[in-house]
């Protein structure tokens, strides 16, 4: 049911308008397991997006390697599941049609019809079925976005950003459940971010990447038994070890305790 | 206009409605929901008609109108009609109309607000036929053969009432043919060159120039060209749709977001899908504001090439009837027109409304 990536000294490099070159990823290693789950973060402009639709198939590597199950990856394929970051449902279709779009574009709709109830409750979203997108929340759309993925049964789901447009509560209640789908799918999860907790309470491993040009700078390997608790000691830890590594826990030269 | 003030009083304010039943009953307010205030606001709404229908009996007649009577026949009666008395029966059915309406709303609470708020129009559209009447027909102080009375505009039906529904219908059967290929045109053009660069380089500054020439100017060419006169207005109908339809359509198109054709994709959709289940959806906003603006202009084609040159229509009956003066009977296919074109466009508001019924603020939860 999981697939394993592998990313071998892969180079992207974009031309901008003024016809500079900017290097967007450089000679990225990457090994990724199957079944594992897997953060990528690092501040905007490291190149997380650029390796995520990488591997996703929406874009080409000048040089490198990309492969899926040790096939090299060259197009988009149902396979690899897809979350944006906001406001890819399509508008015009009810959440219920958006969950069936990959059955009956992929001409399966007959015969896994069944299956659509099963996702929507899945995520939670019994009694929305007919709602159009702008009628549910953020939070909820995200929730039917992920649906829409796992529809398909892809043997690795790549989440870009999902939850950075959500408040702090809905955030938290979204990361149980996509750790819920992440143990009842046994899907290889890639999942980028800008939240350094989020990482550490979701992920087998976080990679960290740093920009000028975008590179994996390091891994880290998160061994704390599931479920974590977010105000736990190691957690802590690990988390200060992260913000010491992109030298911001050191930046307080004042105690923020002010009256 | 008193029944949106007096809306939300609590208590009665001195010398406005002194006879108000909002003392006695102080838990309905004086507005819609209280009974005796909806009885009047249905009295408001018929009197303007019953007020029009007294000036029509008791007015005495100074001009001079030779009065005829038509029979109509139907369902094997025969009804003999002079002008005045179909008039007088054109408003006493719009008089039973709102009263039926009146009661009917008057057990249903959402109706009776709306029903309430329109009472004072209805009686201003009764008093300005009654104005209309006195005016036009029975002292003739407008300027005569040009705005006859409202009793005349019903005559022109009686006298003409099977010519008027042919050409009625060739105009119908004119705007359909022409209208609807129009549409099919345009919105099929406006995806190939939303879709694909090369038509969009080729044609769409084609579309662009020509689309800026009023339909009408092609007519030399569309009647000396065209087999017959009919084709040739569907012609003129056809590109003053397409060019409008195919604009916006190209513009809806180009417009769908990448994430849209990426999310697609990858969820296996191949290049038909995103054609017909992407990029078509998100253009239909677009196409509906086309088909909303061509048709506008495809009314005023239609009635313009009649006008010029059809054997038929309510533009070749308006010029008809203008070459004998009878300018009642102008206004009479002026009132069809305005009837018809409001319906048509009516139906593409359903049409629109339940096509686009995903877009926020179209649906109400």
């Amino acid at each position: 049911m999981s697939s394993s990536i592998g990313i071998k000294s892969v180079d992207r490099i974009y031309t901008d308008a003024e016809g500079a070159k900017v290097e967007a990823l450089h000679d990225v290693d990457l090994d990724i397991k199957a079944g594992e789950f897997i953060s990528i973060i690092g501040p905007s402009g490291c190149g997380k997006t650029t390796l995520l639709r990488l591997i996703a198939g929406l874009d080409k590597a000048q040089s490198g390697e990309l492969s899926i199950d040790d096939e090299p990856i060259k197009d988009v394929d149902p396979e690899r599941g897809y979350v944006f970051q906001q406001g890819s449902l399509f508008p015009w279709l009810t959440v219920e049609d958006n969950i069936a779009y990959g059955l009956k574009a992929r001409k399966v709709y007959k015969k896994n019809k069944a299956n659509i109830g099963k996702y929507i409750s899945m995520v939670g979203l019994e009694g929305f079925e007919r709602s159009y997108p702008h009628q549910i929340s953020g939070g909820m759309a995200q929730r039917v976005a992920i649906a829409r993925a796992l529809i398909n049964e892809p043997k690795a789901l790549l989440l870009d950003e999902p939850m950075g447009a959500l408040d702090s509560f809905t955030r938290a209640d979204l990361q149980d459940k996509l750790l819920e789908l992440w143990k009842d799918n046994a899907t290889t999860m890639i999942l980028v971010t800008h939240d350094i907790d989020e990482a550490i309470y979701l992920s087998d491993r976080i990679v960290i990447m740093t920009p000028r040009p975008g590179k994996i700078s390091k891994i880290i390997d998160v061994d704390l038994p599931r479920p974590r608790h977010r105000g736990g000691v190691e957690f802590l830890a690990m988390r200060k070890h992260i913000l010491e590594f992109f030298q911001l826990a050191q930046a307080l030269p004042q105690p923020e305790y002010s009256i | 206009m008193n029944g949106e003030s007096a809306v939300k009083l609590t208590k009665p304010v001195t010398g406005r409605s002194p006879e108000s039943s909002a003392a006695e009953k102080p838990k309905v307010g004086w507005n819609y929901r209280n009974n005796t205030y909806f009885l009047l606001k249905i009295l408001l709404s018929v009197s303007g008609f019953i007020g029009a229908i007294i000036i029509n009996v008791v007015f005495p007649q100074k001009a001079e109108i030779d009065i005829k009577t038509y029979t109509l026949s139907a369902f094997g009666y025969n009804l003999d009609l002079t002008m005045n008395e179909a008039y007088i029966f054109i408003v006493a059915v719009l008089i039973l109309i709102y009263a039926g309406a009146g009661v009917r709303a008057f057990f249903d609470r959402t109706r009776r607000k709306l029903y309430s708020k329109n009472a004072a129009f209805r009686f201003a559209i009764g008093i300005a036929l009654a104005l209309w009447d006195i005016g036009g027909t029975k002292l003739q102080t407008f300027p005569q053969p040009f705005f006859p009375g409202p009793a005349q505009v019903i005559e022109a039906y009686l006298a003409d009432g099977d010519y008027i529904v042919q050409n009625t219908l060739y105009s119908l059967r004119l705007y359909a043919a022409g209208f609807s290929s129009g549409v099919l045109l345009g919105v099929g053009t406006g995806i190939l060159i939303g879709w694909f660069p090369k038509v969009y380089y080729w044609v769409y500054p084609v579309l662009k120039i020509t689309g800026v020439v009023p339909a009408v100017a092609w007519m030399p060419f569309a009647l000396t060209l065209l087999p017959n006169s009919f084709t040739a207005a569907v012609f003129l109908i056809v590109i003053c749709a397409w060019f409008q339809i195919a604009f916006l359509t190209a513009q809806g198109i180009q417009s769908t977001p990448k994430q849209s054709y990426e999310a697609a994709r990858i969820l296996g959709g191949n290049q038909l899908n995103l054609i017909f289940h992407v990029a078509i959806p998100h253009a239909m906003p677009d196409i509906f504001t086309g088909i909303t603006s061509a048709n506008a202009m495809a009314f005023t084609t239609l009635v313009m090439s009649e006008m010029l040159g059809q054997p038929g229509g309510l533009g070749y009956y308006i010029n008809q009837s203008k070459v004998w003066s009878a300018y009642y009977k102008v206004l009479a296919a002026i009132v069809i027109m305005a009837v018809l074109f409001s319906l048509i466009n009516y139906l593409i508001g359903l049409i629109q409304k339940r096509t686009l019924r995903w877009q926020k603020g179209v649906v109400k939860k």
